[in-house]
């Protein structure tokens, strides 16, 4: 099982957020145990940027050989940036699911509500496994 | 919960990710199943398919029992040799289809989806009554493993004795494998060339374990459903609960030719089907290629491009390593060969109609 990184926020959704604490633009990928559970990435879809998301929103969507799985906004804003290189080699989200496979960037509306601490996400997914 | 087999303590120190299928504990992939889908395409995979149903139809009538039981013409089969076939009800309804192997003039191996063997043994069982004939479910004693892919019949060739040259598709012979007894067959579900070996449920490990060793430096790495499921589907063939079921006929699924009315005496199904076998079915099993990125998965509605008219229904897909696009099956109203899309969560994606299988091996 892959290790949890401590620096980031995740939601119940296995979706990893950086950089709550350093401003307002926010990265946002899905966790490696997602991706394990998902198995290999074939296809991955990003929202556009400029639209305006609320948190709960389905704005894409991951899809692998025996599943698809909707991302979802995990705050208000604005989508700022998508990375383009995990729309054209998904695989990158089972090999780096949390540097070079992150998904989408978006700017922060209102405040961050319902993330959850590495502590949280390591209770949730081990009380999954 | 769901059954282990023999195999289960191997497929967890290789750190697989388990899953039921049809009741049985499988792996359904040890790493990457991309990577194991190439290697069977490239080289060899190595399968556990021990859920599988291991029926024997013994006695003197043996062979009459299984022409009255089955669409096939088994007594017209050679000892040695195998046959795909199919069981189905009175109403022509697939129950299951089928590998009947003949082992000796008066024995037959009948091989069972692990969903329907329960219900195929004990359908053989009512169907042999009246004949000399003995049915019996050796499931529980058997395990299977698949050797598949272009380097199988090396690797297998270096841990047996047995003539794999002279064993043809859909062929089996007894053989000793590694100092194991087994049935070694020529039969497969991934579209390659490969063995499938019989052998008693204790032997599969260590059976196992030496095709592991002797398969490494072939490039031989274990393979599990998922890899499976796409090869099977690239090599355009139907798996039992996606592209056949009760409700349809073998004509409906286009496997008309299974069902050989031209054997002496009566089959469970023939009155039903006779009248059906030059009436053209409403609907065609086809294969599709998606345009764009998006899989088309099971029970996506097939539509008409532009107005959205619902002319079929996906049976199975999945991303194709081989292709390098989305393909899927699916059943589709006669007539319609182009012009399709298929609904994927509400936006209509478009769809290529293409001829099965959407891969053939180079021979």
């Amino acid at each position: 099982m892959s290790s949890i990184p401590e620096d980031l926020h995740y939601t119940k959704e296995h979706e990893w957020i950086s950089g709550i604490d350093d401003g307002l633009t926010l990265t946002v990928g899905i966790t490696a145990y997602a991706a394990e559970a998902l198995g290999d990435v074939v296809y991955v879809q990003v929202p556009e940027v400029g639209a305006t998301v609320a948190s709960g929103d389905a704005v894409g969507e991951v899809e692998s050989t025996k599943s698809v799985s909707d991302i979802f906004a995990p705050v208000n804003g604005e989508i700022v940036e998508v990375n383009q290189a995990v729309v054209d080699d998904p695989s990158l989200v089972n090999s780096d699911s949390y540097g070079e496979g992150w998904l989408f960037r978006v700017r922060l509306e209102g405040t961050a509500d319902d993330l959850l601490s590495p502590e949280e996400y390591t209770a949730l997914t081990s009380g999954e496994s | 919960m769901s059954r282990p087999t023999p195999l289960r303590g191997v497929h967890e120190s290789l750190g697989a990710t388990l899953t039921d299928f049809a009741g049985w504990l499988m792996p359904l992939r040890y790493g990457s199943e991309s990577a194991e889908h190439n290697a069977v395409r490239q080289a060899a995979g190595l399968f556990d398919l021990s859920h599988m149903g291991e029926i024997f139809v013994t006695g003197p009538q043996a062979a009459e029992a299984l022409d009255y039981a089955l669409v096939g013409h088994l007594s017209a089969l050679e000892p040695g040799r195998a046959r795909y076939t199919m069981i189905v009800d009175v109403e022509g309804g697939v129950l299951d289809d089928l590998i009947v192997y003949r082992l000796a003039p008066a024995e037959f191996m009948v091989v069972a989806n692990a969903s329907n063997y329960p219900r195929v043994a004990a359908e053989l069982t009512g169907r042999a009554k009246g004949f000399d004939a003995a049915v019996e479910d050796r499931s529980e004693r058997y395990g299977l493993i698949a050797v598949q892919g272009p380097r199988s019949a090396e690797i297998l060739g270096s841990l047996t004795d047995a003539d794999l040259e002279g064993l043809r598709y859909y062929a089996g012979l007894p053989a000793v494998v590694a100092g194991h007894e087994a049935l070694v067959a020529r039969t497969g579900y991934t579209g390659e060339d490969g063995f499938e070996l019989f052998v008693a449920a204790e032997d599969a490990e260590p059976l196992w374990t030496a095709l592991t060793e002797a398969g490494a430096p072939h490039g031989l790495i274990p393979a599990g459903l998922s890899a499976r499921d796409t090869l099977r589907l690239e090599a355009g063939m139907p798996l039992y609960g996606n592209e056949l079921s009760a409700d349809l006929t073998p004509f409906d699924a286009g496997l008309g030719r299974v069902v050989r009315f031209d054997k002496p005496g009566d089959f469970v199904g023939r009155a039903a089907l006779e009248p059906l076998k030059d009436v053209p079915s409403p609907r065609r099993l086809v294969g599709l290629v998606a345009t764009g990125r998006r899989v088309p998965r099971r029970g996506y509605p097939v539509v008409v491009a532009g107005d959205g008219a619902v002319v079929g229904e996906v049976t199975s897909g999945a991303p194709s390593q081989s292709l390098g696009r989305p393909i899927a099956m699916a059943y589709v109203d006669n007539g319609l060969s182009s012009g399709l899309a298929v609904d994927i969560r509400g936006s209509h994606e478009p769809v290529e109609v293409v001829a099965l299988p959407f891969y053939r091996r180079k021979k």
